[in-house]
C-alpha cells in the first residue's frame, strides 16, 4: 500500500499534517488523498517529502503553503496564499485562487487553471506561476525573481516595484505598477513561457505573450523622483 | 554703545524656542539636499521613561531578602499557552531582532555565544537566519516579517520559536530599509536582491492583511511545526492596548511590544522621532490589555525600547513584563560609539573613522552607512574585523550579568525571592507624566494623574 485517504470531516486537521511531516515517508506513502476538505485552512503546509496530496474539493487559507519536494493538487478553489513560500515542488489548482496566490515562492510551479484574485505573485523570490486565466491587481508587487504566466488578462499596477522577476502576459493589462515596462520578447523569452505552458498543461502560442519587466528606476534612491510613482 | 547695537546685542543673545539651532539645522540640510535624513539607532527626544519610576525598597512594612545571599530566582518560561515546547531561559532579558545586513555575521556570532552562555535567547531579524547565529545561539528565535527575504520551513523548523513582526518601535507602519551600501553578495544573495541596490522592504506581509487572517497565518506556522514552537507577535507601540488584544485573540503565545525609543538599522528621522508612543506607557497598556482579557501570565509580554539597565529591567517586569528584549544597549556593550576598537590584540583609535562620517565617538548614529567604525553596523570585511566573536561575546556576557546583577539587587530589596514576584505596588513615579503614561502614584502621594 503506497496511498492513503484522510477523511477530514472525522479526522483533525493536525493528525493529516503531522502524518505528512512525521509519517508517510517512512511508511513508503507516496500518495495521499484529503477528502471532505470543505474549505479547511492550512492543508498540508510544510510538506517536506516526494508525496503527492490530492484534496478533493475546496482548500481554505494557505493550502500547500511552504511546500517543498511535494506535488499538490487542488481539486476546487483555493484561498488566501495558496502556495504561499513554496520552495519546490508543484501546487495544482483545477479552479479559482483567492488573493496572494504563490506569495513569496521561491521554487516550484503554481499552476491556477481559472482566475485567482488580488495580488498573484506577490513578493515572488525565484517560483514560477502559471494561471490559466486572468490575475487581479496588484499582482507581482515587488516580485524578485522568479517568472509568471498569466493566460488572460491582468488588473491593475502590474509588477508594482519589480525586481527581477520576468511576468508573461497573453491577454490585457489594465495598468502597470510603478517601475513595471512592457519588453520586447526575446527567443529566450518564447522558450521559458513555452516550456512554463507545456509544464502548466496549457497550448497556448507563446508568440500571444507579452514581457513585463522592470525598469529598474527605483534599484536605488532618488531624491528627484520626489516619490511620485 | 548706541541704541541700536544694544538692541542688536540683545537679539544676538535670544535664541529662537520654535526655531532653536536643531530645526535651523534641518531646514537648512532639507533646503540644500531635497532630501530627509536616514539614520540608525533610536528616537533621541527626551521622553518619559523607566529613569522616571522609582522602585519601593522594603523597609518596616514590607521585608527584604539578603542582597548578596539569598535566593533569587530569573527563570523565565515564555510560549506556555499553545506550544508544547515552551522557551526555557534562565534569565528574563533576551536579545531583540537585529538582522544580518544590519550587523556583520561577527556580531551575529557574539549575541548568539553571549546569550548562550548566560541561557536567554537571540533573534534573527530581516533577512533571514545565517548559518553562524543558529550554531552559536542556543535558543533561536526566527523572525516573520513582511519582506519574508530568506524566510523557508527548513530554517522555521531549526527555529526554537516564531516571532511575527507586524511592527517595530521605531517605525510602526514602515518598512524596513538597508542602503545599499550593505547589500553585499551575500546580503543580497540571502535576500533574493540585486547586490548594491537600495533595499526597502514591504510595511505590510504579503499573504495576510488583518486581525481576522493573522489568526489563520498563526496557525499555519502552529501546523508548519507540529504545535511545538511557540508563536511570537511582534508590534510596534502606538495603539498598543488594541493591538495586544487583536494579538491575544489572534492567537499568539508572546507578544512582544517596541516602543517609540527602539532602535534601528535605517530609517527616516521623521519616522524615529515622531511616530510611536514610549515604552513606558506601551508597556502600561499592553498589561492593561492583558488584564482585561484575563491573559496575564498566559501569553507572555516582552517589552523593548529603550531598557539599557538592570534598574529599567526591574522596572519593566514591575509593571507587568515577564522579560524585557534590548537591542541598543547590546550594540554599546559591543563598543558602538566607543573611540577605540580592538584588531589583532591591538587597541586602535577610531576617531579619524568617526570624523570621516562626519560625527564623533558618542554620537554616531551612522549604522544606515556601513561605515561602522567599531565594526559592528557593516557589511564591510574589514571593518568587520574590528569586532571578532570572542571579543563581543565577552563584553556582551559582562553586560547581561551586570544587569542580571542588578535586577537580582533590586528585586532583593524589594522582598522578592523571584524577579517575577516584583509588581506594581513596588513602584512609584517621579514625574506627572510619568505617573500619567505607567499609571502609577507620584512619589509619596496616592495620586494618579487621570484617576
Amino acid at each position: 500500500m503506497d496511498s492513503l485517504s484522510f477523511d477530514l470531516a472525522a479526522t483533525p486537521l493536525r493528525d493529516l499534517n503531522r502524518f505528512l511531516h512525521k509519517e508517510a515517508v517512512t511508511q513508503g506513502i507516496r500518495h495521499v488523498t484529503v477528502l471532505h476538505p470543505d474549505g479547511a485552512h492550512n492543508i498540508a503546509v510544510g510538506l517536506d517529502a516526494p508525496v503527492a496530496v490530492e484534496i478533493a474539493g475546496h482548500a481554505g487559507y494557505y493550502a500547500a503553503g511552504m511546500l517543498k519536494h511535494g506535488e499538490v493538487t487542488i481539486q476546487g478553489n483555493a484561498g488566501t496564499g495558496v502556495a504561499e513560500n513554496m520552495m519546490s515542488g508543484k501546487v495544482h489548482v483545477k479552479g479559482f485562487a483567492s488573493v496572494s496566490a504563490g506569495a513569496s515562492a521561491h521554487g516550484g510551479l503554481l499552476v491556477v487553471d481559472g482566475d485567482t484574485s488580488l495580488r498573484c505573485g506577490i513578493s515572488l523570490k525565484g517560483g514560477d506561476i502559471v494561471v490559466g486565466g486572468s490575475v487581479g491587481s496588484f499582482s507581482g508587487f515587488m516580485a524578485q525573481a522568479g517568472r509568471m504566466v498569466i493566460c488572460g488578462n491582468a488588473g491593475d499596477a502590474l509588477g508594482d516595484s519589480l525586481y527581477e522577476a520576468v511576468i508573461y502576459v497573453r491577454g490585457n493589462i489594465k495598468s502597470l505598477g510603478a517601475d513595471a515596462r512592457i519588453e520586447d520578447m526575446a527567443e529566450s523569452d518564447y522558450q521559458a513561457v513555452g516550456e512554463l505552458l507545456a509544464a502548466a498543461g496549457f497550448s497556448y502560442d507563446p508568440h500571444e505573450f507579452k514581457r513585463v519587466a522592470s525598469a529598474k528606476s527605483l534599484y536605488h534612491w532618488n531624491a528627484d523622483a520626489n516619490q511620485e510613482y | 554703545m548706541n541704541d541700536n547695537e544694544h538692541l542688536l546685542k540683545h537679539i544676538a543673545k535670544e535664541p529662537s524656542a520654535g526655531y532653536d539651532r536643531k530645526i535651523m539645522d534641518y531646514i537648512h540640510n532639507a533646503a540644500t539636499h531635497g532630501l530627509y535624513e536616514i539614520r540608525g539607532m533610536g528616537a533621541k527626544r527626551a521622553v518619559p521613561n523607566f529613569d522616571d519610576l522609582v522602585l519601593l525598597g522594603a523597609s518596616l512594612s514590607r521585608y527584604p531578602l539578603e542582597g548578596y545571599r539569598e535566593k533569587c530566582v530569573t527563570k523565565t518560561v515564555l510560549g506556555t499557552r499553545f506550544a508544547s515546547k515552551p522557551i526555557e531561559l534562565e534569565i528574563p532579558i533576551t536579545i531583540a531582532g537585529m538582522s544580518f545586513g544590519a550587523l556583520s555575521a561577527n556580531v551575529k556570532e557574539s549575541l548568539g555565544r553571549a546569550a548562550t552562555e548566560l541561557g536567554t535567547s537571540t533573534t534573527t531579524g530581516d533577512g533571514g537566519m545565517t548559518a553562524e547565529e543558529r550554531q552559536s545561539s542556543k535558543t533561536l528565535v526566527y523572525q516573520c516579517l513582511p519582506s519574508r527575504y530568506g524566510f523557508n520551513p527548513d530554517d522555521v523548523r531549526r527555529a526554537d520559536a516564531i516571532e511575527i513582526v507586524i511592527g517595530q518601535g521605531a517605525k510602526p507602519g514602515g518598512g524596513g530599509m538597508l542602503l545599499g551600501q550593505k547589500i553585499s553578495p551575500r546580503v543580497a544573495k540571502m535576500r533574493t536582491l540585486p547586490e548594491g541596490i537600495d533595499q526597502r522592504s514591504a510595511c505590510r506581509h504579503p499573504d495576510w492583511t488583518g486581525p481576522d487572517d493573522l489568526v489563520i497565518k498563526i496557525q499555519e506556522l502552529r501546523e508548519m511545526t507540529d504545535w511545538e514552537k511557540p508563536i511570537y507577535v511582534k508590534v510596534g507601540a502606538t495603539r498598543t492596548f488594541h493591538d495586544v488584544k487583536l494579538a491575544v485573540h489572534a492567537g499568539a503565545d508572546v507578544i512582544v511590544v517596541d516602543g517609540m525609543q527602539g532602535g534601528t538599522a535605517a530609517t527616516q528621522t521623521c519616522f524615529i522621532e515622531h511616530v510611536g508612543i514610549p515604552t513606558l506607557a506601551a508597556l502600561r497598556q499592553a498589561v492593561d490589555a492583558l488584564e482585561d482579557l484575563d491573559m496575564k501570565g498566559k501569553v507572555q509580554l516582552i517589552i523593548s525600547g529603550g531598557v539599557r539597565t538592570g534598574a529599567d529591567v526591574a522596572k519593566a517586569l514591575a509593571m507587568g513584563a515577564d522579560a524585557v528584549a534590548i537591542g541598543q544597549g547590546v550594540l554599546y556593550a559591543l563598543g558602538c560609539n566607543h573611540d577605540a576598537y580592538t584588531l589583532d590584540g591591538a587597541v586602535h583609535s577610531a576617531c579619524d573613522d568617526y570624523a570621516n562620517l562626519g560625527t564623533a565617538a558618542g554620537f554616531c548614529h551612522h549604522c544606515h552607512t556601513g561605515r561602522c567604525p567599531v565594526g559592528i553596523t557593516t557589511q564591510d570585511e574589514q571593518l568587520a574585523q574590528r569586532l571578532m566573536p570572542d571579543l563581543g561575546a565577552k563584553r556582551l556576557k559582562n553586560y547581561l550579568k551586570t544587569l542580571n546583577m542588578e535586577l537580582t539587587t533590586l528585586a532583593r530589596a524589594c522582598g522578592k525571592q523571584n524577579v517575577h514576584h516584583l509588581e506594581r505596588e513596588d513602584l512609584a513615579a517621579m514625574t506627572i507624566e510619568a505617573a500619567a503614561m505607567a499609571r502609577l502614584p507620584l512619589a509619596g502621594t496616592d495620586w494618579v494623574p487621570g484617576f
